[in-house]
């Protein structure tokens, strides 16, 4: 029997398009000439409705009163609903429970929804929206992740990873460190709001198109709250403008309202979120508060680590459990801590519950260590980079502190290379002689790793299913259970097919994704797209394949093992049949020429009562330099260059990759410099538009941006074609700008003092960075 | 009614709600989708489209705008082109070099990005933007997938390549920047728009009809580039009755010198009045390159960045410190006033019921005088500032002989710092003065802690702003991040 191509070398390129090549995105031309429809896009069914929802304005309280007759009352409205309108499932929690379409009685944040509202515009169901008259009774709040800990208030319990004995390492080592931060949250800020529209069907159920990572979870939520069989519920989802981990769950809840009030006024219903609603109502990426202690020796190699990390969950557990997981997971980022303890915790705030976001939780975890990185370096007088390099995992030093053996060691050469193709040594004696120099503008450079585990954490999440449809004129069709939102996902998987068949990438297309194509869906999250779906498809092309390959040996009374594909042709023998003939023939004597298919990513296990396994099939790997330049008068700074090497296996559309690669980085540096969610004491968001939380414009962009892939790295996992995911991994390269900017203010104090500088790294909390390392000075000049 | 051409043919609008945005109209009333709402503020760009602007000699001023912040009043007389002009493969170079390298991922905010670059690229006359204009082109554009590279590199690549458009192409003006014959059939006259019982939209096109109005309707609202009013009605969810527009007002729109003055018409755009001033001040270019963005300066005016009085609006700080006088208008006759004396607290001026602001007045530059503008914000590009510091020196034999320092960010309104400019009055132009006008500062000013900045913040970098103007003045060091290479 034929077998896949999945641990060949490359596959050959002989069609047009395989994997491997540079293709452009499948909606490329739609996207530039305003064709691609979202949802708010799509043709509007008749008796449309529109919906809005009425919010608490208040973090915690029990709502004493709610008087809605001037909301029914406004023109337009046609219908109003509560909690108590709800005829199926009140929670729509997507793991544990805790999380109400409609708040009952109890508010838990402001902007939680506890009443809807159709109206036949738009308009009038947000004006209509504001008008009711809620009367409350105020219990205590808690809204920063301090005050959760001081009241011991969690979500779900706190967990601990432990190896060796941590205490006696620290006690013992020669040198000892001890180190705080907080890292703010970030607002996803996808260009596309959520948004979903909503039609009743013939048979009392829902059609529900939907901007959603998770189309099966959408279903689910909308069936439950409607009590009714999952089936009676469909969801579509063909794109999303935007989605980086803030439409895996929080797409469900607009999509339950709007199915609410479909089933209250047996319209079709449209929902979808003005941006400050957007940012008020949806969770964002947890805010956490770290501390490391840790103990190293004279070269700085840590000999023992204690480190904790606690996230503000907001109101809900939503996937805050495995959020706070993964930070627990890459509180070593690259590093071998020996002797350690992480410890984990889900505050509890009366805040919008934060959610998913590109890292979900590993880029806080990373954050400590790094910054623990740089604080060694200072204290030992070294560069932070050997500091960085002695520690990295290697053979021997390869187990992390949950137990997982680190078995490609990508780094170690990795940045070995980055250092010497962005001239790290050459620069940093530049920058140190500038900065001797120049009285005002420091400069600052860094190179930090990334070591990203990748799997869903829940082990039940690692599975996908694909289906493919060959026609009769040779034209393919894939389905898939994963989602668009810009990365590219549908290019790759049809790159993939097509790479099976051997034809032209023309030949296949991908369909929208649809829960009654592809059943019981996992998220396109956990950059696991397309590891997950690509070889879900492949398993379905396998499937023809062996099908087409029996009947061609058959007809053609041809071997098996002398029947291939290649370049639009089934070679038989010493024949060359054309695709279409052969797909034709196919077709005449009943061979079946579709399929569905089936992954469930291998290896994977862990025990959260231990906080042992190996909860990652393998690690995606990069590294970035970046230099900046930082005026020590305003705090005022810019990236000047960035270099970035990364590990992408073997890449399915090297391009693509790049974009993700370039795309995550900006998304971080933005998250640790410019981003800032300011929240007043009452818990109440105060940046809720572009106006105020100022995500990366054009000129954040490094002027001098040097992006390349790690050749020849073949992932030693038979992924898709030995591919890596690369969705979620480079957003932590942008944790090379904070440590260059940390750097650059360090030599004011000709690096012997660490400046504490807390994200987001605002020009203010550099110029505190300034201040502080000032002050150092002065302090010190005088002991001296 | 209203008459405009979309797409190379003529609309015409009658008894819609003058509430409605240009983006609204678009995608509600014509189902045309293409213009995307990202944020209905005007500061995110994927609602942008291009807007051609005919002068009475019939060519046209084409410029990229936020739609989702311009009112469909607006359209009147013009030209409105969205991306359904670009929908016949294979396309605009703009959109195949945004193809070729990749330039959108999710796609959502390409719409705007392709209009803006189309916009830079009909705005080539003869000459390749450098990268420069290009980022400027796209500082209004957010993009949350790529990180721009690919969109640059997709900007350089399509600005050398030719775009010629056919006769009968739906942009066929871009292709030579004068009016189609429908245009040209459009009445210039006075408009007026009135939903059915409901709100109304004036737009004169002469002073005494300005004026007229505003005596009949003292409480209409003046609306000009709308990039601010607008935001009432997107944002607050607010239905203005009664908007009068001034920006049709020839009198209100023009900027030239008369003498020892420069006179900035209220009504003037910042992309129309930016080149005079910056020609006497050159200080000003890298301020207004930051003050929102391209698409805002093409429809923000002088007259209302100064009338809404905003304690963080760009332009009054650096006024004060020029000693502009302002010239108000309206049923009673024109007066003139400092700038400094219009603002009386926070959004409260010396506007009185049915006066307009006419006009600012600048005396033009005197020998030794030195101006220096500093914009602090979070981030570089079309962010409202922190703390903005505008300081006007005449230094005489290394002795300020006369000083103006005004700030925004750090009172109520645009403020002058009468104390620290005592400090520094009379005495040498050196480190000493300067830190005692820095401690002047802290008397001068009690600053708010908002979601910019906190007080502590904006009066340590107000007094540090002092010390780089000493330090520009001394030395030819770089000094701010911007001009780092």
């Amino acid at each position: 029997m034929r077998k896949l191509p999945l641990n060949t070398p490359t596959p050959a390129h002989t069609a047009r398009g395989l994997a491997g090549h540079s293709v452009k995105h499948d909606s490329a031309w739609k996207h530039v000439s305003g064709q691609a429809r979202y949802i708010d896009d799509l043709p509007m069914p008749e008796a449309l409705l529109h919906a809005a929802v009425g919010h608490s304005e208040q973090a915690h309280a029990r709502i004493l009163s709610m008087d809605l007759e001037a909301v029914r009352h406004y023109p337009g409205v046609v219908a109003v609903i509560t909690a108590n309108d709800v005829p199926g499932h009140l929670d729509i929690g997507p793991v544990f429970p805790g999380d109400l379409v409609l708040a009952d009685n109890i508010v838990e944040h402001i902007g939680q929804p506890i009443f809807a509202v159709a109206a036949t515009s738009h308009e009038a169901a947000r004006k209509a929206a504001r008008l009711a008259t809620v009367e409350y009774e105020p219990l205590d709040a808690v809204v920063t992740v301090e005050q959760a800990l001081a009241q011991q208030l969690f979500v779900r319990p706190s967990q601990t990873q432990q190896r060796g004995e941590p205490d006696r390492a620290l006690a013992g080592a020669p040198h000892r460190l001890q180190g705080e931060q907080h890292v703010g949250g970030q607002e996803h800020f996808y260009l596309e709001g959520q948004a979903c529209l909503v039609e009743p069907t013939e048979d009392g159920g829902m059609f529900v198109h939907t901007s959603s990572q998770h189309p099966s979870e959408v279903q689910k939520l909308v069936a439950e709250v409607l009590g009714l069989p999952i089936h009676d519920v469909q969801a579509e989802v063909r794109r999303m403008g935007g989605g980086f981990g803030g439409k895996e769950t929080q797409a469900a809840p607009l999509a339950c309202v709007a199915a609410l009030l479909a089933h209250a006024t047996g319209r079709p219903v449209k929902y979808r979120l003005s941006r400050a609603d957007d940012m008020v109502q949806t969770g964002k990426r947890h805010d956490f508060y770290n501390t490391y202690d840790i103990g190293f020796d004279d070269n700085g190699l840590i000999l023992g680590a204690d480190l904790m990390v606690a996230g503000r969950c907001g109101y809900s557990p939503d996937l805050s459990d495995a959020i706070v997981d993964r930070a627990m997971f890459h509180a070593d980022n690259a590093y071998y801590l020996d002797q350690a303890r992480v410890v984990g915790h889900r505050c509890k705030t009366h805040t919008v519950s934060n959610t998913a976001f590109r890292g979900f939780g590993g880029p806080q975890g990373m954050m400590i260590i790094e910054q623990a990185m740089d604080d060694i370096a200072r204290h030992l007088d070294r560069d932070p980079l050997d500091i960085r390099k002695l520690n990295l995992y290697r053979p021997g030093r390869d187990t992390t502190h949950y137990g997982q053996t680190v078995e490609q060691h990508v780094l170690p050469e990795l940045m070995e290379k980055l250092e010497a193709s962005s001239d790290y040594r050459q620069r940093r004696a530049e920058i140190t002689a500038f900065n001797r120099a120049s009285p005002v503008l420091k400069r600052g450079l860094a190179l930090t790793p990334v070591k990203f585990g990748i799997s869903f954490t829940a082990k039940h999440l690692n599975q996908a299913g694909a289906l493919v449809h060959i026609y009769t004129d040779g034209s393919i069709v894939v389905n898939h259970g994963g989602t668009e939102m810009g990365q590219g996902l549908y290019i790759k998987v049809a790159q993939v097919v097509a790479s099976a068949f051997q034809v032209d990438l023309e030949r296949v297309k991908v369909t929208a994704t649809r829960t009654d194509k592809v059943a019981n869906t996992s998220p396109t999250a956990a950059s696991s797209g397309s590891d997950l779906n690509g070889m879900a498809a492949l398993d379905a092309c396998e499937k023809i394949i062996e099908g087409l390959v029996a009947f061609a040996a058959k007809h053609w009374s041809t071997p098996p093992e002398q029947i291939s594909f290649s370049d639009n042709q089934v070679i038989v023998g010493g024949q060359a049949v054309p695709w279409e003939t052969f797909i034709q023939s196919a077709y005449m004597n009943r061979v079946p020429l579709w399929s569905s298919g089936f992954y469930a990513t291998p290896k994977i296990h862990y025990d959260p009562e231990t906080g042992t396994g190996r909860p990652f099939l393998y690690y995606a790997n990069g590294a970035a330099c970046s230099e900046v330049v930082v005026d020590t008068l305003t705090g005022e700074y810019r990236v000047v260059r960035t270099d970035i090497l990364h590990d992408v296996g073997r890449s399915l559309n090297p391009e693509i990759d790049i974009g993700q690669i370039e795309g995550g980085f900006v998304q971080g540096m933005g998250w640790l410099t410019t981003e800032e969610l300011v929240y007043s004491d009452e818990g109440r968001l105060l940046t809720t538009g572009p106006a105020t939380y100022k995500i990366p414009a054009v000129s954040d962009c490094p002027p001098d941006l040097r992006v390349a892939l790690l050749p020849q790295s073949p992932n030693r996992e038979a992924t898709v074609f030995h591919s890596k995911a690369v969705g979620e991994p480079p957003l932590m390269l942008g944790i090379a700008v904070w440590s260059a900017l940390r750097d650059a203010v360090a030599s004011l104090t000709d690096y012997r003092y660490s400046p504490p500088l807390d994200t987001p790294a605002t020009p203010e909390r550099v110029l505190g960075a300034v201040t502080a390392s000032q002050q150092w000075l002065t302090k010190h000049r005088k002991t001296a | 009614m209203i008459e405009f051409v979309l797409n190379g043919r003529t609309e015409k609008v009658d008894q819609v709600d003058p509430n409605l945005s240009i983006l609204e109209w678009l995608r509600t009333k014509m189902r045309l989708t293409g213009t995307k709402e990202g944020c209905a503020s005007g500061d995110c760009g994927a609602c942008t489209v291009i807007i051609g602007t005919p002068d009475p000699q019939g060519n046209i001023r084409y410029e990229a705008i936020n739609s989702c912040i311009s009112l469909v009043g607006n359209l009147h007389g013009k030209e409105l082109i969205t991306v359904e002009a670009f929908q016949q493969e294979p396309g605009h170079p703009v959109q195949r070099a945004m193809m070729e390298k990749h330039g959108a991922q999710c796609g959502f905010c390409t719409p705007g990005i392709v209009m803006s670059l189309v916009a830079l690229h009909a705005n080539r006359e003869g000459t390749t933007p450098d990268d420069h204009r290009l980022l400027e082109a796209l500082s209004g554009n957010l993009c949350r997938c790529t990180g721009y590279r690919p969109i640059i590199d997709a900007g350089r690549q399509a600005l050398v390549q030719e775009w010629t458009p056919g006769a009968a192409h739906p942009a066929a003006g871009l292709g030579g920047g004068r009016s189609t014959g429908e245009l040209n059939a459009i009445n210039r006259d006075s408009i007026s728009l009135q939903a059915p019982d409901g709100p109304r939209y004036d737009a004169p096109v002469s002073l005494d009809e300005l004026r007229a109005l505003r005596r009949e309707f003292p409480d209409s609202r003046l609306v000009a580039g709308s990039t601010d009013l607008a935001l009432e009605i997107t944002q607050q969810l607010k239905t203005l009755d009664h908007m009068i527009s001034v920006e049709r007002v020839e009198e209100l729109t023009g900027c030239e010198r008369q003498g020892d003055e420069l006179v900035i018409g209220a009504a003037a755009t910042y992309q129309r009045f930016r080149g005079l001033l910056s020609g006497l001040w050159p200080a000003f270019d890298p301020m207004l390159e930051r003050l929102g963005s391209l698409q805002i300066r093409n429809r923000g005016t002088l007259g209302g960045n100064i009338a809404n009085a905003s304690p963080i609006g760009d332009m009054p700080p650096p006024l004060i410190a020029l000693g502009a006088t302002l010239v108000l208008d309206g049923p009673d006759g024109e007066r003139r006033l400092p700038l400094e004396d219009f603002f009386h607290g926070y959004k409260q001026t010396d506007l009185k019921p049915g006066e307009f602001v006419h006009s600012v007045r600048l005396p033009v530059p005197r020998a030794n005088e030195q101006l220096y503008l500093y914009k602090v914000s979070k981030r570089l590009d079309d962010d409202i500032s922190a703390v903005l510091g505008a300081f006007r020196l005449t230094v005489d034999n290394g002795v300020v002989a006369d000083c103006r320092l005004a700030f925004g960010g750090m009172a109520a309104t645009p403020a002058r710092a009468i104390g620290a400019e005592t400090a520094l009055k009379d005495q040498p132009w050196n480190d000493d003065s300067v830190t005692a006008a820095i401690s002047a500062l802290a008397s001068d000013f009690s600053p708010l802690t908002d979601v910019r900045a906190s007080a502590g913040y904006r009066l340590q970098v107000a007094g540090n702003l002092l010390r780089r103007a000493l330090l520009a003045s001394t030395s030819s060091e770089t000094l701010m991040v911007t001009g780092y290479a």
